[in-house]
């Protein structure tokens, strides 16, 4: 098994952002605040953010936020509450959540809680259980929560739980990994883990790991590395993650690196993006892969940010 | 990008990729151009329509699309003909961009936008999913609207579960398709519809329609979840109910400061210390319920107790439902007289205040009763602490008196009204055994994991729903089936290793002989701490997990050392342990210890030789009350502490503080863990005030 390339990786994350020319560039320029979100979390995990031109991104960062309070995933396009959550979250890492004006944010997404409980993701009015996730966790990182309705949100949540224990975007819809994700960690986050039943989904979540060690999203289906962020993190919420076993998805992750160029791919052999290297190397973080920082599995965030965030205010020293 | 192989591109596919670049971003440009100038004539519509054809995923196209509807929809309002052109539009584009990329959200949800404008194309919609279902069975958004357009048109439940019949007769392997009908199927039962009452007969079918499925080949997952669904449905209790208490019924406590009573008339195994007045009462459900006060528990007794019972529910996170529920009775010192034998009598089930999460009344009158008496003496309550307790197995002999003295000897006919253990229906044990004998049927034919875990969860069901199962025995073949199935799948070994170990546990608190083999006596019976006290160890027996606390609820000193336990869930129901060993586990960081918290009358812990510190993930974070998570925000306001103020380490052992502040341990070891350091024992014994012994050495 080979290891992790660190150095590859750092520098093919910062090649993707000077890459314009080529399609996938363009057809990607609208969710760039994802993509910086994913590329700066990954260096931080790999301790190379200082690679990085802080006040540059920050003042990208803020260029992107509308009227409204939102912020749109790159400047000219339209606020939406997926590119709201990436802003503060790369914010946090470069600890500037200061240079925000928090209520005009909060008060965008209190905005878009809806009657039963849910979010829509912007005022066209789609309703997600990943939005849920997302102003759940948006508003912990501004110390906000208790300006929306909690327990509407949650029981919403709980409403898209099904038969196999997992959760789906909506009441009735097909458990799917990523989405339980979002389920958990807005349960995760409002201190509500026990509506889940961990066994059943501990071992739905365990069953997604296959022969070749690497995890799908959804039974018969293929691995992905990007699972190995939402099935484990899933996993570690509910205390359930040893029912996996961790070095033949470690050596699943590796198998998907390109050692020549860096970056990682979905599965060994395929093309590399931003989006599957960072989920790789959040995997391997959670694996608790040496040399790299620890990342939390709830707010997505280096436990370093996450504790400078919540027990600053809690130690209030 | 999923599934694009990785391969330096030929200068012509570069080529290509640039050339549609150029193609795109001018596309692009215009487009934000003319949302921002709010222009919506024909030909800036094109340009949308292009760009999303190329890009559905551009959420901003889109909204720009609803704009424009929006605009032309008030201008011509009245306007059917035209309104009808308008979305019809709408849907042509939604529809080739889904063509482009089927699993577009923007794409669906713009159709679904439309359709919510009042345009009605039922049939269209039924047979564009027809199509987009055919060519991917699996598209989770193509379901989704499925479900959107059977609401929205009122297509029956009943409709849409013949749907699924046909999925899986076309291909049982769609997970999809037992997702939409464990979904349906829940809806129609609940509703008791027609065809649909009794629910033996349709889950008679179920089965059936399941196991072809498994049998035909059983490493295929698509059926296994509704499997295990389909058991859920069969043996579901859904009202709640009592599975023990302590006292238990029928039990005679001694409340006594001393615990080497010369009383005669007190058999001293019986004797139970305490070093207050107060006796703790405690409920424990078989799931967990809200709703226990004194309104709907009544506690009545021919002692004057003094003041209201306070119940509260003995959960990890802070919430108001917990399976067990703790009082305190409180009996005055000075009225109790000590030669006469109180009688406490507990019932509930007559008010519909106790609830299941998934709102279940507690129905079934339960009522038990036990008798008190008090000993408490003029003597001042011992300061214990100065000798220790010291967990070698040689400081540790056998019981000198008869199991049935032991508390849980009658916690097997604790019930009154009728039996704790649940009643089955007929149907249900007869659909429990022929699974169990069809199971069976095919492990003879062919080894396969699924087989074995399933008869593993069927004969389970049989011991948890049958008093007359031969417990034991079956208990024994459900630990070989995980034994085994370690084997075969070793990828899972610790999901088969937890359940091995709740078994276990299951099996050795199953009868009063086999639990008092692991009851023993301290050796210095004179020790105050101890005395007579029985000493349960489940010692050195490899289990990973806690389990059947409802049979522990009376012990006092548990010693569960040199096992591979992670974490401490389930032994917040032990509300009368005083000293408690862990040494030699797994546990892995101080949240783990989380469910101590409430054990208010714990004294002596050992947690040497465990993980604590050698892990950057902390796997119990959010299962337990963390200052990180919002529910505890207000409750732990640290700032005001003066702990905080005064100690610069609290930052780096906020964890451990909030363990420990709330216990009142006088004798504590935590060497051989990452964590122990000289500074870390420094700082423990600043927030454990009362501690005498830490780490073998007596506190200065």
């Amino acid at each position: 098994m080979g290891e992790l390339a660190a150095e590859k990786h750092v520098k093919y994350i910062l090649s993707v952002e000077k890459r314009k020319d080529d399609f996938q560039s363009v057809v990607m320029e609208h969710l760039r605040m994802n993509g910086a979100y994913w590329g700066l979390t990954a260096l931080d995990i790999l301790g190379k953010l200082n690679t990085v031109d802080a006040d540059e991104v920050v003042s990208w960062v803020m260029s992107c936020q509308h009227q409204s309070g939102g912020f749109a995933g790159n400047v000219g396009h339209d606020p939406h509450i997926l590119y709201t959550l990436s802003a503060v979250q790369v914010l946090a890492l470069f600890d500037k959540l200061d240079v925000l004006d928090v209520d005009k944010v909060t008060d965008y997404v209190v905005g878009l809680q809806n009657e039963d409980g849910s979010f829509s993701g912007d005022i066209w009015g789609e309703v997600d259980s990943r939005f849920s996730y997302i102003a759940i966790l948006c508003l912990s990182l501004l110390h906000q929560l208790d300006k929306i309705n909690v327990e509407k949100a949650v029981n919403f949540v709980v409403s898209c739980k099904n038969m196999d224990g997992g959760f789906g975007c909506i009441p009735g819809g097909e458990s799917h990994s990523g989405q339980i994700f979002c389920c958990v960690g807005a349960l995760a986050l409002t201190g509500s883990l026990h509506h889940i039943d961990k066994d059943l989904l501990g071992w739905w979540l365990c069953e997604r790991q296959v022969k070749s060690g690497g995890l799908n999203g959804r039974p018969e289906k293929l691995p992905d590395v990007c699972y190995s962020w939402w099935v484990l993190s899933s996993l570690i919420m509910i205390d359930r993650v040893h029912w996996i076993n961790k070095e033949k998805l470690v050596k699943f992750i590796l198998d998907c690196q390109d050692t020549e160029n860096g970056g990682i791919s979905d599965r060994p052999d395929d093309a590399v993006d931003v989006y599957h290297t960072y989920f790789g190397i959040a995997g391997l973080s959670l694996l608790e892969y040496p040399a790299l920082k620890a990342i939390d599995p709830a707010y997505a965030l280096p436990v370093d940010v996450v504790n400078r965030i919540r027990l600053r205010k809690k130690l209030a020293v | 990008m999923h599934g694009r192989p990785r391969k330096p591109q030929k200068p012509e596919e570069e080529e290509a990729s640039a050339a549609e670049a150029a193609k795109l971003r001018p596309l692009q440009s215009q487009l934000l151009e003319n949302h921002h100038q709010k222009n919506y004539d024909k030909e800036a519509l094109e340009v949308s329509a292009k760009v999303l054809e190329m890009n559905p995923d551009l959420y901003t196209a889109w909204n720009y699309r609803k704009l424009a509807v929006e605009h032309y929809l008030k201008e011509s309002p009245s306007d059917t003909e035209s309104i009808k052109a308008i979305l019809d539009e709408e849907l042509r584009v939604a529809e080739s961009a889904l063509r482009q990329n089927v699993k577009s959200y923007g794409a669906w949800y713009h159709r679904k936008w439309i359709l919510s404008q009042g345009h009605s194309s039922t049939d269209l919609e039924l047979r564009l999913l027809g199509k987009f279902q055919k060519l991917d069975a699996r598209n989770f958004h193509a379901w989704n609207y499925r479900r959107f357009v059977a609401e929205l048109t009122n297509i029956s439940e009943e409709k849409e579960l013949k749907y699924t019949t046909d999925m899986i007769d076309t291909n049982f392997s769609n997970y999809s398709a037992w997702h939409n009908r464990s979904a349906l199927l829940a809806k129609l039962l609940n509703k008791k519809a027609e065809s649909y009452f009794p629910a033996e007969k349709v889950l008679n079918e179920e089965y059936e329609l399941v196991h072809q499925a498994i049998f035909t080949d059983p490493d295929d997952q698509s059926g296994w979840f509704y499997h295990l669904w389909l058991l859920d449905q069969t043996i579901k209790s859904n009202a709640p109910s009592l599975v023990s208490s302590w006292p238990p019924h029928g039990y005679r406590v001694a409340l006594s400061r001393n615990r080497s009573l010369d009383d005669q008339t007190l058999s001293p195994s019986r004797s139970f210390h305490s070093d207050s007045e107060t006796l703790a009462l405690i409920l424990y459900f078989d799931q967990p319920v809200q709703g226990v006060d004194s309104s709907s528990v009544s506690v009545k007794s021919t002692a004057h107790l003094r003041g209201d019972l306070i119940w509260k529910p003995l959960s990890k996170c802070s919430h108001d439902a917990a399976k067990a529920w703790v009082s305190h009775l409180s009996f005055p010192q000075g009225e109790m007289n000590s030669s006469e034998s109180y009688s406490v009598e507990v019932s509930l089930g007559n008010s519909q205040k106790i609830t299941s999460a998934s709102g279940f009344h507690h129905v079934k009158p339960t009522c038990f009763s036990f008798g008190v008496s008090v000993h408490l003496g003029e003597t001042p309550i011992e300061e214990c602490g100065n000798e220790g307790i010291w967990w070698k197995d040689e400081n540790f002999t056998s019981c000198g008196i008869s199991p049935q003295t032991l508390p849980f000897a009658s916690s097997d006919n604790l019930t009154i009204e009728n039996n704790y253990a649940p009643s089955s229906s007929e149907w249900c044990a007869e659909i429990i055994s022929n699974e169990i004998a069809l199971f069976r049927e095919l492990l003879s034919e062919t080894e396969c994991k699924i087989g074995k875990l399933t008869l593993a969860r069927f004969l389970m069901a049989h011991v948890a729903t049958s008093p007359h199962a031969n417990k034991v025995a079956q208990l024994e073949e459900v630990l070989e089936l995980y034994l085994d199935l370690m084997k075969l799948d070793p990828t899972h070994f610790h999901y088969y290793k937890d359940e091995h170990s709740s078994v276990l546990l299951q099996k050795v608190t199953s009868t009063t002989e086999s639990l008092f083999r692991h009851c023993y006596c301290y050796k210095d019976q004179t020790s105050p701490y101890l005395g007579t006290t029985t000493c349960v160890r489940l010692n050195n027996l490899s289990i990973s997990r806690i389990g059947s606390v409802e049979k522990l609820l009376w012990v006092q000193v548990l010693d569960l050392s040199h096992n591979e336990l992670r974490s401490t869930e389930g032994l917040e129901a032990l509300q009368l342990l005083s000293c408690l060993s862990l040494s030699n586990n797994k546990i892995g960081s101080f949240t783990a210890l989380e469910s101590l918290r409430t054990l208010k009358s714990l004294k002596v812990l050992d947690v040497s030789c465990n993980e604590i510190g050698s892990h950057s993930i902390d796997t119990t974070r959010y299962l337990f009350s963390s200052p990180l998570s919002h529910s505890e925000e207000k409750e732990n306001d640290l700032s005001s502490d003066k702990m905080v103020t005064d100690s610069p380490d609290l930052a780096s052992y906020w964890e451990a503080y909030f363990l420990f502040k709330d216990l009142n341990l006088t004798q504590l070891d935590i060497e051989g863990n990452m964590i122990s350091s000289e500074r870390f024992q420094a700082f423990l014994v600043k927030v454990l005030p009362k501690l005498h012994w830490l780490d073998g050495k007596q506190v200065q």
